[in-house]
C-alpha cells in the first residue's frame, strides 16, 4: 500500500466532507437552482480530488467541462423554468420518504464497503510509467490508439443525441400563418383599432407609479395607459407613510 | 546561482522552479499579483475613459489628480461607502455569492499568468509567476468558464426581469465564444507541445529556420505569426468572453438597463465592475502569453541589446504588450456599434467554430507532413486528393436560387388588391420655398464680391 502523505490527507477530508455536504444540499434543498448549486460543490471538488492524485488534467476538464459547461446548461433551463418552481413536499406514496432514505444508506454502505474491501489492499502500479511522457501525452495515446473506436462511437453518439433534441423541439411555421406587412397594416387600421402608439402611464405627473394611469382630457384615467400585467392596489399604510428619508 | 544574473540572458523557468519556491517568496509573489491587478484596474478604468475621450474629441478626466488620472481611485472608494439597496424578491444568499464568485475566479486566472523568466528576489531564485503546471492554460479556461457562474447567478437572484434577461445571455454567450475560445487555443498547444504558461512562452523564443528561395531564414517564432488564424480567432472570442463592445450584449444599457448587474450597488457592484476589468486585463496577457511571445521583448531588440530578457526587464515587454492589446479592446469599443444578438451567436457558431476545425485539421496534416512520418508519396497523393475533393465541394455546393430582379413598374404591379398608395414614379419634388429665401438672404454678400 502506497503511503498516504499528511497533506494529502488533509486534502481528502477537506475536500471529501464538502463535496458529501455538497451532495446533501442537492438532495436536500427544496429550491431547484440551489440544488443545481450544490451539485456544483460537489463537482468542483471531484476536480480538485482528481487533481491532487496526480491527473491535473482530468481535474481541470471535468471543471471546465462539467462544472462550467454541463451545469451551466443545467442552469440555463431552470431559470427558464422560473425561479419560484419549487417541488410539492406532498407524499405521493404512503412511506416513500423512509424507504427511499433507507434505501439510499443501505445502498452507499453497500457499495462503499464493496469497494473498501475489493481495493483496500490494492497498490498502485505502473502510475509513473504511464505518466512517463507527461500526464496529458498518456492519456492522449491511449484515447487516439487503442480507444479510438469507442471515442468516435461516443461522439457520434452525443452529435445524434442533441441533433435530435434539436428536431424535437424545432417548431416549423407553417407557410400560411406567417402574417406578412400588408396584412398586419390592414389590422392596425381597421375601423375600432386606435393605430397610434399607446399613452404612457401618469408617471412623475403626481406620482412615482406606473399604475397610475395617463390622463384624459376629461380628468379620467386612460386604460390603455397601464400594462394589463400590472396588478392594481392599494399601497398599505406602511407603504405610503413616509420613509424618513425627506428633509 | 549568481551567475544567472550576472549572465544577463533570459533564464527560462522550469516547473521544478515553482516546486522550490520558499513560503514567504509564494507570499511576496501572490501580494504583488493581487496589488498589481488592483493597480491595473485602476489605471485601465482611466485609460479606457481617457482614450475614448480623445477619441470623442472631449477632454475626459480631468480634475482629480494629475490629470485626472486619481478620477478612477476616487470612484472606487465612493463606491463601497454607497448604500446598498438589496431587492424584495431577490434569493439572499445567491445574490451575495454572485459577485463573489466574479471577483474570485478573475483573481485567480492571474495565478499562472508568466510576467518574465527566472530573477534573484531577496537572494532567491524565482521566477516572476506565481505558479505553474503543467496544464496552466487549462486552469486559466477553468476560471473563466467558473466566471459565467457569477454573472448568471447575479442575473438570477436579483428577482428582476432586465437582469435574469442578462444573465440568460450572457450564459448563451460565453459558453459559445469559450468554445470558439478553447479552439484557437488547440493549435497553439500542437505547435508548443505543452499546455503549461511558462513552457508556450519558451517555446516562442525562437523561430525555425525556413528554407526561403534558397535562403536561410528565420522565421519569427510568435504564434500570432505562426497561427494567423487562431490569433484572429482567439482575439474575437475574448472580446465576446469579456462582454466587452461590440459583444456587450448582457450588459447592454439600451436594452437592458444595466443587465445582469442592474440591481447591484455599493461594494458588490463595485465587485463586478473590478471582475470585468480584471478579465478584459487576463485575456490581453493570455493573448500575450500565448500568441505575442510572453515576456520576451520584440524581435529587433534582442539584437541589439543582449540583456534585454535578463532579471526585471521582461515585466516591460510584457505590459507593454498588454497596455496596447487594452488599447485595442478600447479602440473597438470607441468604434464599432453593438450587435444584434442573433447575428452574434451565429457568427459564433457558424463562422468562428468551423472556421476553428477546419483550421486545426489543416495544421495537423501540415505538421504531419513535415514532421517525415509519413512518406512523400503518401503526402503528395493525400494533398491532391484533398485539394480535388475541396475544389469540387466548392464547385457543386448549392447555392441559393437568386429571385429574378423585378423592375420597380413589375413589383407595384404584384402588390396585392387594396395595398396602400404610393407615390407615382415621376413624382416632381417641389424645392421647398424656405431653402430659395435661405439662398436669397445670402445673396447679397457674393453681389459686395
Amino acid at each position: 500500500m502506497n503511503a498516504v502523505s499528511t497533506g494529502e490527507q488533509v486534502a481528502f477530508w477537506i475536500l471529501g466532507s464538502l463535496a458529501v455536504i455538497g451532495a446533501l444540499g442537492m438532495v436536500l434543498a427544496r429550491n431547484a437552482v440551489h440544488s443545481a448549486l450544490w451539485l456544483v460543490v460537489t463537482m468542483l471538488n471531484l476536480g480538485f480530488f482528481y487533481v491532487i492524485n496526480s491527473a491535473p488534467f482530468l481535474g481541470f476538464v471535468q471543471i471546465i467541462v462539467y462544472t462550467g459547461a454541463i451545469m451551466m446548461l443545467f442552469l440555463f433551463v431552470l431559470m427558464l423554468v422560473g425561479r419560484d418552481a419549487s417541488d410539492s413536499l406532498i407524499e405521493t406514496l404512503r412511506g416513500q420518504r423512509i424507504a427511499a432514505i433507507v434505501l439510499g444508506i443501505g445502498f452507499a454502505a453497500l457499495i462503499g464497503t464493496g469497494l473498501a474491501r475489493a481495493l483496500g489492499s490494492t497498490f498502485t502500479v505502473g502510475l509513473d510509467k504511464a505518466n512517463a511522457n507527461g500526464n496529458v501525452e498518456g492519456l492522449a495515446s491511449l484515447l487516439f490508439t487503442k480507444y479510438v473506436f469507442a471515442f468516435e462511437v461516443t461522439s457520434a453518439l452525443l452529435i445524434t443525441a442533441a441533433v435530435g433534441a434539436m428536431i424535437l423541439a424545432h417548431v416549423e411555421k407553417a407557410k400560411e400563418d406567417k402574417r406578412d406587412q400588408v396584412t398586419r397594416m390592414k389590422e392596425r387600421f381597421r375601423p375600432g383599432n386606435y393605430p397610434g402608439p399607446k399613452p404612457g402611464p401618469g408617471i412623475y405627473a403626481n406620482t412615482m407609479s406606473v399604475a397610475a394611469p395617463a390622463r384624459l382630457p376629461d380628468g379620467n384615467g386612460a386604460e390603455r395607459s397601464i400594462s394589463p400585467i400590472l396588478p392594481v392596489r392599494e399601497l398599505s399604510q406602511a407603504e405610503a407613510a413616509p420613509k424618513g428619508t425627506e428633509k | 546561482m549568481t551567475s544567472f544574473v550576472t549572465a544577463a540572458t533570459a533564464v527560462d523557468p522550469t516547473l521544478e522552479t515553482f516546486e522550490n519556491d520558499i513560503w514567504w517568496i509564494v507570499l511576496i509573489k501572490l501580494v504583488g499579483v493581487f496589488a498589481l491587478l488592483l493597480l491595473l484596474t485602476l489605471f485601465t478604468i482611466n485609460y479606457e475613459r481617457k482614450v475614448v475621450a480623445r477619441m470623442a474629441v472631449r477632454p475626459g478626466p480631468n480634475q482629480v489628480g494629475p490629470k485626472g488620472w486619481l478620477q478612477s481611485l476616487t470612484d472606487g472608494l465612493k463606491l463601497p461607502f454607497k448604500e446598498e439597496i438589496i431587492p424584495k424578491t431577490a434569493d439572499k444568499v445567491v445574490y451575495f455569492i454572485a459577485p463573489v464568485i466574479s471577483a474570485t475566479t478573475a483573481f485567480t486566472a492571474f495565478s499562472v499568468m508568466p510576467f518574465g523568466g527566472v530573477v534573484n528576489m531577496f537572494g532567491h531564485q524565482t521566477a516572476l509567476q506565481l505558479t505553474d503546471v503543467p496544464v496552466s492554460v487549462l486552469v486559466l479556461l477553468a476560471c473563466s468558464s467558473m466566471s459565467v457562474y457569477g454573472v448568471v447567478l447575479a442575473g438570477w437572484a436579483s428577482g428582476s426581469t432586465y437582469p435574469l434577461l442578462g444573465g440568460l445571455r450572457s450564459s448563451a454567450q460565453m459558453i459559445s465564444y469559450e468554445v470558439a475560445m478553447g479552439l484557437s487555443i488547440v493549435a497553439v498547444f500542437m505547435t508548443a507541445g505543452t499546455m503549461s504558461t511558462s513552457q508556450i512562452v519558451a517555446a516562442q523564443a525562437s523561430g525555425d529556420p525556413v528554407q526561403l528561395f534558397g535562403f536561410e531564414v528565420t522565421a519569427p517564432g510568435w504564434y500570432a505569426v505562426q497561427l494567423l488564424p487562431s490569433f484572429i480567432i482567439y482575439m474575437i472570442a475574448a472580446v465576446g468572453e469579456t462582454n466587452r463592445a461590440p459583444f456587450d450584449l448582457p450588459e447592454a444599457e439600451s436594452e437592458l438597463v444595466g443587465g445582469f448587474h442592474t440591481e447591484y450597488s455599493s461594494f458588490k457592484f463595485a465587485l463586478f465592475f473590478l471582475a470585468e476589468y480584471i478579465n478584459m486585463i487576463t485575456v490581453s496577457a493570455f493573448c500575450t502569453t500565448l500568441f505575442l511571445g510572453g515576456w520576451r521583448a520584440p524581435a529587433p531588440i534582442t539584437t541589439f541589446w543582449e540583456g534585454a530578457n535578463s532579471g526585471y526587464w521582461p515585466l516591460l515587454w510584457f505590459f507593454g504588450k498588454v497596455l496596447i492589446l487594452l488599447f485595442g479592446f478600447i479602440w473597438l469599443r470607441a468604434t464599432l456599434p453593438r450587435m444584434r444578438y442573433d447575428q452574434f451567436m451565429r457568427f459564433g457558431w457558424k463562422v468562428l467554430i468551423p472556421v476553428s476545425l477546419v483550421w486545426i485539421l489543416f495544421l495537423a496534416f501540415f505538421k504531419v507532413a513535415r514532421s517525415g512520418a509519413i512518406s512523400d508519396t503518401t503526402r503528395w497523393v493525400t494533398t491532391g486528393v484533398v485539394a480535388v475533393l475541396v475544389l469540387a465541394i466548392a464547385w457543386g455546393w448549392p447555392s441559393p436560387k437568386k429571385p429574378k430582379q423585378l423592375s420597380i413598374e413589375e413589383e407595384l404591379h404584384q402588390r396585392p388588391p387594396g395595398s396602400f398608395p404610393v407615390p407615382p414614379m415621376d413624382l416632381q419634388v417641389p424645392p421647398s420655398p424656405r431653402v430659395r429665401r435661405a439662398v436669397a438672404e445670402r445673396d447679397p454678400v457674393s453681389k459686395e464680391v
